[in-house]
């Protein structure tokens, strides 16, 4: 019998396409071979290999990632515009866009995205952890949303909250100019939210849409209680965005999409909000609804293939978020995990953009998502060590 | 039976109609197939009749999920895991929810083994009215020695009925802890190519269910699994590798989501197992405790809702468990039924005839977060609770699902009128716009409470105890 070292198998390898050895035992505690792609295949001699037999009856097991066929998209839409867009925003940032349900399958061109919330007024009955986080800079909303940039904000959204003639009955004009003032404290791009008062966010919009010219806000939101027409016809004038809001009723979002594409606001510049309900709260139902309009998107139905939009925020109304049970454990770190469990179950299930509040909840959502779309190193472990940690 | 429609099951049922089974006809047998509230085996013609013998194939084949259900521990506390059907909540619903596992070592002081042992078991929180408990002990093979791993094993059966994990590579010790825990059909951790055969020798014998192990690597991990199947394993979990965040987290997630899939929509068998993810990777970098514990939380969410059916962790503690454990609750609540109460009348406290009469739905969510305020308030009192179908308070008021008719009908039925002398009524804020009509339906008078139920304990002492009485 001839004995052959490794290298002499190899060498053999380079001229072969094929190669059966026959008789022949390995000498070797642990058997690394290292072929490069042209060698293969390689039939390395069976018999003699430990459970090699049984092998032979073993199938073939051919591992190929289950990519799935789509044949709808999600809508990109951009928010923001740069100087040479008309705006003055220092850079864009797009959302949706997918072509496929996860980023493994491929389709994905952009990743989610996060907004901290900044309101016109401040907010004293805020929970303990959010007035320790904002109580100093709430007094402005500029000081509020510059100090949110440098705590993460992808985008900035404004709460002109005080519009309420219920809160302050702020006029439209004073509010425009909050709006006014954000837009030059910080060049991110920005979301511009009304108090939800039916008569008067119509107004409202028109003002900020007006003010706010050509930077591509995003108008949130459009409803079906109010005069959603006033809200597109002004978005389309001055080149922003709408939000198309509903509460969790799948046809109520085709609906009101539908409107809106009707009364001209271009596929582009819709985002959708489905309703976010809290963790332990009905967090499910926003769950399911978001997969199931990510999924007939991409199977393409298009009144619902348009990016998602989140109020994370909302998980601060569970109690469990706030509440001070000792046996609950510590409510300073209980909240923001609530918060930051919140935006990852929305995000998971297909939500483009995160609204929020904590800023270690923010901090925590960004790391999730660097770590998913593949940019963030961390620690390197060997996973097996677990037992021994 | 991913999607099967209640007709293709009757297609293989005997269509006798002879409702042995206990379902009025074949039919209704099927969708209680479906719905998994009943079993072929409930069937007795299907089963006993040798002329249904193909039909019965069909049928195992058509109702076998195509995510193996395993049963992980004995008696009252064993665990299921996988058995699921879908990829989506709303094609049907989860089945069993994620298992969660709590880490002992076995180079712990025995007394301390004991007492952790014996707190993992008593763990226990009520939320919505249920008990959200752990579900299992896994003991790690950290010392080397497979003497002390024995009784750190010993001291986990004594001090707990509940489900173990043996964790270690190494044949030697998972057959010392195997001996021990015989009777305990206790999950084994782990067969690696390297050590299969003799682990899935030591799975047979032991009838236990075993995890299969490849870090990061899917087709290794199929591989391993032809493997065990060829020696006749068959109750298999998945361990395809977690890891920190940074790259391979993202990584790891997404191997959940393709084996899930490769056996729900690929029909993979070799996919076809339940999954595991071990959460407590987040104690590796030598984080302090309440940043490892945080970052131990997203970990075991993330790989929650990509379809873990067995975590391990090592944090017990309360704020990081909280929101895992609510979040497998709401993930794995059914989406055809919200969770609700009775709708009947309660009494909480001592309430006697001079009592106030609080009115809510009987969504779960509400009636515990009233009922449990009230009782922080110690109000005795009666609730009276409404069947709006599950809706909470606000949506049953939006869906018209909370009706002057509907509150007369509870009042009724409950005898209230009996039990106390005054006839008022106080009602949630959130229904202030039907008190006219519930005044004029029922002839009580009603009380607009607060908005939140907070605010009942403040309000009955205000507004009941001054005017409220007589
Ligand atoms: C989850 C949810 C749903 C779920 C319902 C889940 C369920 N089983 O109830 C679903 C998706 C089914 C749903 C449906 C609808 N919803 Co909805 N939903 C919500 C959401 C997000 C949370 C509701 C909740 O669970 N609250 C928690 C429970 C505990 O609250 P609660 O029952 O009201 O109890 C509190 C108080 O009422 C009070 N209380 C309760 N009992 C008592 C008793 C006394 C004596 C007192 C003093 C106080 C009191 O204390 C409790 C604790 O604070 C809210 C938004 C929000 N509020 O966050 C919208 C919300 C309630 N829904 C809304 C709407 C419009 C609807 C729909 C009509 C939508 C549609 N177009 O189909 C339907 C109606 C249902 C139907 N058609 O059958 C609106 C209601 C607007 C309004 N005020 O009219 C809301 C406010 C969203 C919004 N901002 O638009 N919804
Ligand atoms: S026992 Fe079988 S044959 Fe008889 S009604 Fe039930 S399903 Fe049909």
């Amino acid at each position: 019998m001839k004995k052959l070292d490794l290298e002499e198998i190899l060498r053999s390898l380079v001229d072969v396409e094929d190669l059966e050895l026959e008789n022949v035992e390995i000498d070797a505690e642990e058997l690394i071979v290292k072929v490069k792609q042209a060698m293969l295949p390689l039939v390395l001699p069976q018999a003699q290999v430990p459970g090699a037999a049984e092998k032979e009856a073993l199938p073939e097991v051919v591992f190929e990632k289950p990519v799935g066929e789509y044949r709808g998209y999600i809508e990109e839409v951009t928010l923001g515009a740069t100087r040479s867009e008309g705006g003055t925003r220092g850079k864009v940032i797009k959302i949706g866009g997918q072509r496929t349900l996860y980023h493994f399958e491929g389709g994905w061109v952009n990743r989610p995205v996060v907004s901290f919330d900044v309101f016109d007024i401040p907010q004293p009955q805020f929970p303990k952890a959010l007035r320790e986080a904002w109580g100093e800079v709430w007094d402005s909303p500029a000081e509020w949303a510059r100090e949110a940039v440098r705590r993460g904000a992808d985008l900035v959204t404004i709460h002109l909250v005080s519009t309420d003639p219920k809160v302050k009955d702020t006029p439209v004009g004073e509010a425009a100019k909050t709006v006014e003032e954000v837009l030059q404290a910080v060049d991110v791009p920005l979301v511009v939210g009304g108090s939800g008062n039916p008569e008067k966010d119509p107004v409202l919009f028109e003002k900020v849409a007006e003010v706010a010219e050509n930077e591509r806000c995003l108008l949130a939101s459009a409803n079906l209680d109010l005069d959603h027409e006033r809200i597109v016809k002004a978005a389309v004038k001055h080149n922003h965005n709408v939000l198309s809001w509903v509460s969790l009723d799948i046809n109520d979002q085709k609906m009101l999409n539908r409107l809106l594409l009707e009364e001209g606001l271009p596929r582009d510049r819709m985002v959708q909000d489905p309703t976010t309900a809290a963790l332990g709260y009905g967090l499910e139902y926003t769950y399911t609804m978001i997969e199931r309009i990510k999924l007939n998107a991409l199977k393409g139905e298009k009144e619902l293939a348009f990016p998602v939009s989140c109020g994370v925020t909302n998980a601060w109304a569970a109690r469990e978020a706030w509440m001070n049970v000792a046996e609950w454990g510590p409510r300073e770190y209980r909240g923001p995990l609530w918060e930051t469990i919140n935006a990852l179950a929305v995000m998971l299930s297909g939500a483009d953009i995160m609204m929020m509040l904590h800023p270690s909840a923010v901090q925590a959502i960004r790391s999730i998502i660097d770590s998913i779309f593949g940019d963030y190193q961390g620690v390197e472990i060997r996973y097996e060590d677990w037992l021994k940690v | 039976m991913a999607k099967v429609s209640p007709l293709e099951i009757y297609k293989y049922l005997p269509g006798l109609n002879c409702k042995e089974c206990g379902s009025d006809s074949c039919m209704a047998f099927a969708s209680a197939l479906i719905e998994r509230s009943k079993s072929y085996e409930d069937c007795p013609p299907l089963v006993k009749d040798e002329k249904y013998r193909d039909k019965l194939e069909k049928l195992i084949e058509l109702v076998t999920p195509p995510v193996r259900e395993i049963v992980i521990g004995t008696g009252e506390r064993a665990c299921t895991i996988g058995g699921e059907e879908v990829m989506y909540r709303h094609e049907l619903t989860f089945f069993n929810p994620t298992a969660l596992f709590i880490d002992v070592s076995d180079d712990l002081p025995a007394d301390e083994l004991a007492e952790r042992v014996a707190r993992i078991s008593r763990f226990e929180i009520e939320r919505v009215g249920q008990k959200l408990r752990l579900d299992g002990i896994a003991i790690r093979a950290k010392s080397g020695d497979p003497a002390k791993f024995g009784e750190a094993v010993v001291t986990a059966v004594e001090n707990s009925d509940m489900p173990l994990m043996l964790c270690s590579f190494d044949p030697e010790h998972l057959e010392v802890g195997l001996e021990i825990a015989i009777e305990r059909r206790p999950l084994i951790y782990a067969a690696t190519k390297e050590n299969v055969d003799a682990v899935a020798e030591l799975a047979l014998r032991h009838s236990s269910p075993v995890v299969a192990h490849s870090p990061g690597d899917v087709q290794g991990l199929l591989e391993l699994v032809a493997k065990l199947r060829s020696r006749g394993v068959e109750d298999i979990v998945l361990d395809v590798g977690t890891y920190p965040l940074g790259k391979k987290f993202g990584e790891c997630l997404e191997n959940m989501v393709m084996l899930r899939r490769l056996a729900i929509e690929r029909g993979e068998k070799l996919a076809g197992y339940p999954r595991m993810g071990v959460p407590l990777v987040a104690w590796f970098n030598g984080d302090e405790p309440v940043k490892a514990a945080m970052q131990e939380c997203v970990i075991a969410s993330a790989q929650l809702l990509r379809y873990a059916d067995l975590l391990v962790l090592h944090s017990m503690d309360m704020f990081s468990l909280l929101p895992l454990l609510t979040l497998r609750q709401n993930i794995y609540t059914d989406p055809r039924v919200p969770i609700q109460v009775d709708a009947k009348l309660y009494e909480i406290g001592k309430p006697d005839e001079n009592s106030p009469v609080l009115l809510t739905t009987n969504f779960a969510l509400t009636y515990y977060t009233v009922a449990s305020d009230i009782e922080a308030g110690k109000v005795d009192c009666y609730l009276l609770v409404v069947d709006t179908e599950g809706l909470a308070v606000e949506p049953a008021m939006a869906g018209a699902k909370l009706t002057g008719g509907l509150v007369k009908e509870a009042i009724e039925e409950s005898g209230l009128a009996k039990k106390v002398k005054h006839r008022k009524l106080i009602i949630p804020g959130m229904a202030a716009r039907i008190s006219g009509e519930i005044e004029d339906l029922t002839g009580w008078e009603v009380l607009v409470g607060p908005l939140d139920s907070s605010r009942i304990p403040a309000f009955i002492e205000q507004k009941w105890k001054s005017n409220g009485k007589g």
